[in-house]
């Protein structure tokens, strides 16, 4: 119970110490300045759009129930042992498959794992330009003996970002939720 | 004697919370099956999934499907992750050795649970039939861990 309300105050402050992030990470940036950015402009369940000005990224559908949970769990445990640096990383899941995942809430799936992880679906044009920006592959198969008729391949990986939306690395699908906290601890 | 069951109340009371349970284990003609876990669903609109470990103290054996009154239409399938991209494909049967043992996990083989007849609830169990080639069906309780589980809450024997 105490950890839910620690969680919810980090996450309350973590817009406003995005700002800190960037200061931190100024040295890092000059380095970068050719680093690759990749870009997106999506909505949340709220419709509020929000850009590549966050910290890490995955790439999934909800109609998925091994890898994506995995994942997701992952960066929920990430989240728990970064304690008070927590505040200044933003998960952010991105729809590859948006409209049903909007049907069945994908705001309240996420929250299951972890209240700062934040879902955005977008149209299929948002969408398809954010997959293309990170050179991820998110595509659809027609599968009559998935639900609905069709399944998602999608790329498994967690992409980091800087503060400024700076790809900074992606951690492959498996990579264990402490070697993820120990590489962000040491960033931050 | 009074004394002594309090005793024992109490210590069974503890041990639970201390260490985790023994893994419930089936066993019936070559196969032993144990460690069966899924995780808990909001509402039945997802799929949900199923993870074991089944061991095969035979000859070769196959797993050639599996049933559940939870799911309508329960699969086999088979998570692949080749050069960062994931995809499920779904798979006729699984092989498993002789004398070996083949777990259902995270990121790999996992019985996808679709058309999901009630929601899971984390704490509940609900049985899972595995029909093997040889070994014939075999019923387990599966346990319904949170959404967040990464693996089995209990300790394989094996």
């Amino acid at each position: 119970m105490l950890k839910n309300i620690r969680i919810a105050l980090w996450v309350a402050v973590a817009v406003a110490l995005v700002g800190v992030g960037a200061l931190l990470w100024h040295a890092d940036r000059q380095e970068q300045a050719a680093a690759f950015k990749p870009e997106f402009s999506l909505p949340d369940e709220a419709g509020t759009i929000h850009t590549a000005e966050d910290f890490r990224v995955f790439f999934g559908f909800t109609n998925c129930p091994d890898i994506c949970p995995t994942t997701m769990a992952e960066v929920a445990q990430v989240m728990d042992d970064l304690g008070p640096e927590a505040a200044e990383v933003q998960p952010v899941f991105i729809s590859v498959d948006p409209v049903r995942d909007r049907e069945s809430g994908l705001g309240e799936y996420l929250e299951a794992f972890h209240p700062s992880i934040l879902g955005l679906a977008g149209d299929e044009s948002a969408t398809q330009a954010a997959v293309g920006s990170f050179k991820v592959f998110g595509e659809r198969h027609e599968d009559a003996s998935a639900p609905g008729g069709y399944t998602m391949s999608h790329s498994s990986s967690l992409y980091l970002l800087g503060p400024r939306g700076d790809w900074l690395r992606q951690f492959e699908y498996g990579t264990p939720a402490d070697d993820i906290t120990a590489d962000l601890k040491e960033r931050l | 004697m009074l004394k002594s069951t309090a005793a024992a109340l109490v210590l069974a009371a503890i041990l639970p919370a201390t260490a985790l349970a023994e893994c419930v284990e089936v066993t019936q003609g070559n196969v032993t099956v144990s460690a069966a876990w899924s995780r808990a669903t909001i509402g039945t609109d997802r799929p949900a999934v199923f993870y074991v470990t089944i061991r095969n103290n035979g000859s070769e054996e196959r797993l050639m499907g599996i049933e559940t009154p939870v799911a309508d239409m329960p699969m086999l399938h088979e998570s692949v992750v080749e050069n960062g991209a994931a995809r499920m494909s779904h798979v006729d049967q699984i092989v498993i050795a002789p004398i070996d043992a083949v777990s259902l996990e995270p990121g790999g083989y996992h019985g996808m649970l679709m058309d999901l007849q009630t929601e899971l609830v984390e704490g509940t169990t609900f049985p899972v039939t595995l029909l093997f080639e040889k070994s014939g069906p075999v019923t387990i309780d599966t346990a319904v861990l949170p959404l967040r589980a990464r693996e089995a809450a209990c300790e394989e024997a094996l």
